[in-house]
């Protein structure tokens, strides 16, 4: 659905050209949620703005729904925006407007007639939960039913694409949650191809399918979320997921020394992280039941990607050093990534 | 106060009622598509032309730094070729209204830039022709500090007005002179001066009261 090839991006500074993107190339599927994330001044809101050719790059071509969006003259290319809605960190509603008039004003930009508009707008704004707000003002609106007011507004000229530029930043954790949720809704009622913008690595987690992880106007890395949530390769990747996932040891187990031999009445410290079917298998109770030693969970956690379930545990495993081995081979026939991080006392 | 003072003063006011009403409609007439133009014009405007901006803003500045008394000399030549004459009250209402279209334009300016550029992105984004983002997106999110700022610009032109009287205008500040100074009366200077006060005042409340209607931002 959204292809782009070698995109850059250059800006005149003060000093020189300031390069704000380089060599960006990656591809939408329809129907995909996408999720792009860096931290801030990374260059993904002018990432994303290339895609409407709000922000035209330098260099390089942009295809959505199999238009070359840089050889369109200016009257095909607002067209082809009507098919590309777009939502913002600041909701950016028209505060003059009711909360009906924004939604209706794609529209009325298209020459719809008012009933026309009316039999579109009643049911968009059900679908976003303010049927009761219509003529209120946005100003009279919480962060939450802005960005609501924002989405039936990008949805009223029925996209196939939906741009979201930070669209839950400004929002607290509940209401990110809910806003996702809709978002998600929105993707598998209408079949609409989803590219979010974020910092937030758990907008990312809840509803996303594939993942670009941006950093200095270059993709780090980017693949199908869970793979690069469980293997992540890039430092600023694994920072992410750091945040998000506790990948520090429990307090009690910093700064001890970790040995890589063996310790006489020590224990091994392995983390294990189970992933979709494995995250259900009894593993811990067949490995303590099936060897001669002794499992004590030191943390322990059960989440989601998107829909399939994850856990990581991080374990200390004590008995003999033969007994502990026999343990972890075990352990690595089982179908779940397993990471040795030494022995300690 | 004699009883010949009430009918002067009633004429002068409506004589500056009728000079500050007909320019102030003729020059927001010009003025706010100035505004407009100076705003879309610019670097980064959604029709951006810096050298047309540049060329306007510099003849803007340049009418604008003109002192009033002295344009108003100085165009009278202009003034007969447009109302036929170069002196009384609709001779006046030529410079006022030259006088206030930069004005207006600088201050149309100020409010149209204060429309988030956000709001014009999201336009822009729906597929917005740059006419829809001028009549849908900037001259509505700014209408309430339009009208602030232009009520700001009758206030000047009532000031203005009063130097009509060089070229024979009439008006308030023209019955002041005349009469209040020049005469020796100072019962009609005062009297002046309050229907000025209370005509600037009149003008600023219905102004903010307008503003605020207009203003959906904070409620």
């Amino acid at each position: 659905m959204i292809t782009l090839s070698h995109i850059e991006k250059t800006y005149a500074g003060a000093d020189g050209a300031v390069t704000a993107l380089k060599d960006i190339s990656l591809t939408v599927a329809k129907g995909e949620i996408f999720g792009v994330i860096g931290l801030s001044g990374a260059g993904k809101s002018t990432l994303v703005r290339c895609i409407n050719l709000l922000e035209r790059p330098t260099k390089g071509s942009v295809i959505v729904d199999g238009l070359d969006m840089m050889a369109l003259s200016d009257a095909e290319l607002r067209k082809a925006r009507k098919s590309i809605g777009m939502i913002f960190q600041h909701f950016n509603l028209l505060s003059s407007a009711t909360v009906y008039d924004n939604v209706a004003f794609p529209l009325r930009l298209s020459g719809m007639a008012e009933d026309a508009i009316r039999a579109k707008v009643e049911p968009l704004l059900s679908l976003v939960g303010l049927d009761d707000k219509a003529q209120q003002s946005p100003s009279q609106l919480s962060g939450g039913q802005k960005q609501r007011v924002g989405i039936a507004r990008a949805l009223a000229s029925e996209p196939k694409v939906l741009l979201c530029d930070e669209a839950t930043s400004a929002l607290d954790p509940q209401t990110t949650k809910a806003i996702l949720e809709l978002i998600r809704d929105i993707n598998q009622k209408l079949g609409l191809t989803v590219v979010i913008i974020t910092h937030e690595m758990q907008v990312i987690k809840d509803i996303c399918d594939k993942v670009a992880v941006i950093e200095d106007g270059v993709i780090a890395e980017q693949g199908p979320v869970a793979e690069v949530f469980l293997n992540p390769r890039q430092k600023i990747t694994k920072d992410f997921i750091g945040v998000l996932m506790g990948n520090d040891l429990p307090a009690e187990l910093r700064g001890v020394p970790i040995s890589e031999a063996p310790i006489e009445g020590g224990k091994l410290l392995v983390r294990l992280t189970f992933f979709g079917e494995s995250a259900n298998a009894p593993v811990i109770s067949d490995l303590v039941k099936g060897h001669n030693i002794d499992a004590a969970i030191l943390y322990g956690n059960i989440d989601a990607i998107k829909d399939t379930p994850y856990g990581r545990m991080l374990l200390g495993l004590s008995g003999t050093p033969g007994a502990v081995e026999e343990a972890l081979s075990f352990l690595r026939e089982k179908d779940l990534r397993i990471e040795v991080i030494g022995y300690v006392r | 106060m004699s009883a010949d003072v009430f009918p002067l003063l009633m004429k002068a006011l409506g004589e500056t009622v009728a000079m500050v009403a007909v320019s102030m409609i003729a020059a927001t007439a010009i003025g706010v598509p100035l505004g407009v133009l100076l705003v879309v014009t610019a670097k980064g405007g959604v029709l951006a032309c810096p050298a047309l901006n540049r060329v306007v803003a510099a003849v803007v500045n340049a009418v604008r730094s003109i002192p009033f008394i002295i344009l108003m000399v100085a165009i009278i030549p202009f003034t007969r070729l447009v109302v036929g004459t170069s002196i009384g009250t609709t001779a006046a209402m030529v410079p006022l209204t030259l006088a206030s279209i930069p004005f207006i334009g600088r201050q149309v300016e100020t409010s149209l830039r204060e429309v988030p550029y956000g709001i014009v992105e999201a336009a822009l984004a729906m597929g917005a022709t740059p006419m829809q983002i001028i009549r849908r997106v900037y001259l509505p999110e700014a209408l309430s500090g339009i009208v602030s700022q232009l009520t700001t610009v009758v206030i000047a032109l009532v000031g203005e007005s009063a130097m009509a009287g060089a070229i024979g205008g009439g008006g308030l500040g023209d019955l002041a002179i005349r009469y209040g100074y020049q005469r020796f009366r100072p019962e009609i200077m005062l009297a002046t001066v309050v229907v000025l006060i209370a005509l600037v005042q009149l003008v600023q409340f219905a102004g903010n009261a307008l503003a605020k209607r207009l203003n959906k931002k904070e409620l």
